[in-house]
């Protein structure tokens, strides 16, 4: 068992997983986004490489409109 | 019209718009599209987990190949907030380096916080970024801004959202004649002949997004917006005639008037 803050929600995981595995679960596989892990970047070329530990805070972000 | 140089990159258009407000992102399209506008601002916000996974997202309405998207940190009333924002915004645009930064001092004026932002600045310029900063008309405060290296400077024409136009020309005028890097008015704007005003101030370029998107038709006034930015910018380049309260000269010829000039005196 983990367990994760991901843009401010607490998540349980039953077992280990990596950033890519992680969005992947959140149905954002594909999609342009980019996540930070304790308030450093994760490169998107290592989202398969990153494993996330119990207690990690995930931020997930988006571009939106804005001025 | 003459092209636009930001950080030795050209753009013909010198409207800058935002994406936000928007019906949805058919309207956002069309008005941008309307506008003529190559760089367009976004937000970078929290994904909405588990809601609507097959929506489609802003950056497929108005794909990266086709703009230059400048994300923001609307919202951030931190310089430590504002560079997290962009350091994320900067990997989720793969390592796109022109930003817009703003931080503000209040959620009720938006008013832009000069201390935060100048913080902000010096640590977004030694990373990297190609910093675009949106400031108040203060004129050493801009002057500031760019001797740090920001690469344009954007004081606000009056407060964000408010449409309230141009409320203070004068100061306007001094960042301009200071300023080597492009100054451009950035919010307050609120129809088309306060951006020409902009532009006739000698402002290299206006950045807006409430004036178009609140409008009753967005697209029309995205085209009205348009016009009056290139109106502007070419009345500048033309240079005015002096104003005088009234003049001696009429434009039409003054001799074979068919009736003789009457002696007033007699």
């Amino acid at each position: 068992m983990l367990s994760l803050t991901v843009n401010g929600e607490r998540r349980r995981f039953d077992s280990p997983l990596t950033a890519a595995e992680l969005i992947a679960s959140l149905q954002l596989a594909g999609k342009r986004v980019a996540l930070e892990r304790n308030g450093e970047i994760v490169p998107r070329g290592q989202f398969d490489q990153q494993h996330l530990l119990d207690g990690d805070r995930i931020e997930i972000v988006i571009a939106v409109g804005g001025g | 019209m003459d092209a636009l140089v930001v950080a030795g990159k050209t753009y013909s258009s010198r409207l800058l718009v935002g994406t936000g407000k928007y019906k949805d992102f058919a309207q956002t399209r069309a008005a941008v599209e309307a506008s003529g506008a190559e760089i367009v601002t976004v937000a970078i916000r929290r994904t909405n987990i588990g809601q609507n996974p097959g929506e489609p997202s802003l950056l497929e309405a108005l794909p990266p190949s086709r703009f230059a998207i400048l994300p923001n940190t609307a919202g951030c009333y931190s310089a430590q907030d504002a560079v997290r924002t962009l350091r994320l915004a900067r990997e989720l645009l793969d390592g796109h380096s022109l930003v817009k930064l703003e931080v503000l001092g209040d959620p009720h004026t938006l008013y832009p916080n000069v201390v935060e932002t100048l913080d902000a600045a010096r640590t977004l310029v030694k990373e990297g970024f190609e910093v675009m900063v949106y400031t108040s008309d203060d004129p050493i405060i801009a002057k500031q801004l760019e001797e740090i290296g920001c690469v344009a400077v954007m004081p606000l024409a009056s407060l964000i959202g408010s449409g309230m136009g141009i409320l203070n020309p004068w100061n306007l005028q001094i960042i301009i004649a200071n300023a080597k890097v492009p100054v451009l008015v950035d919010a307050g704007v609120g129809t088309a002949s306060d951006a020409a005003i902009a532009m006739e101030l000698g402002c290299d370029g206006v950045l807006m997004n409430t004036a178009i998107a609140s409008a009753k038709d967005p697209v029309l006034m995205a085209s009205a917006m348009k016009k009056a930015v290139e109106a502007g910018r070419e009345a500048y380049l033309a240079g005015r005639m002096a104003k005088k309260l009234y003049s001696a000269s009429p434009s039409s010829p003054t001799g074979g008037v068919i009736v003789p000039a009457q002696n007033k005196a007699a």
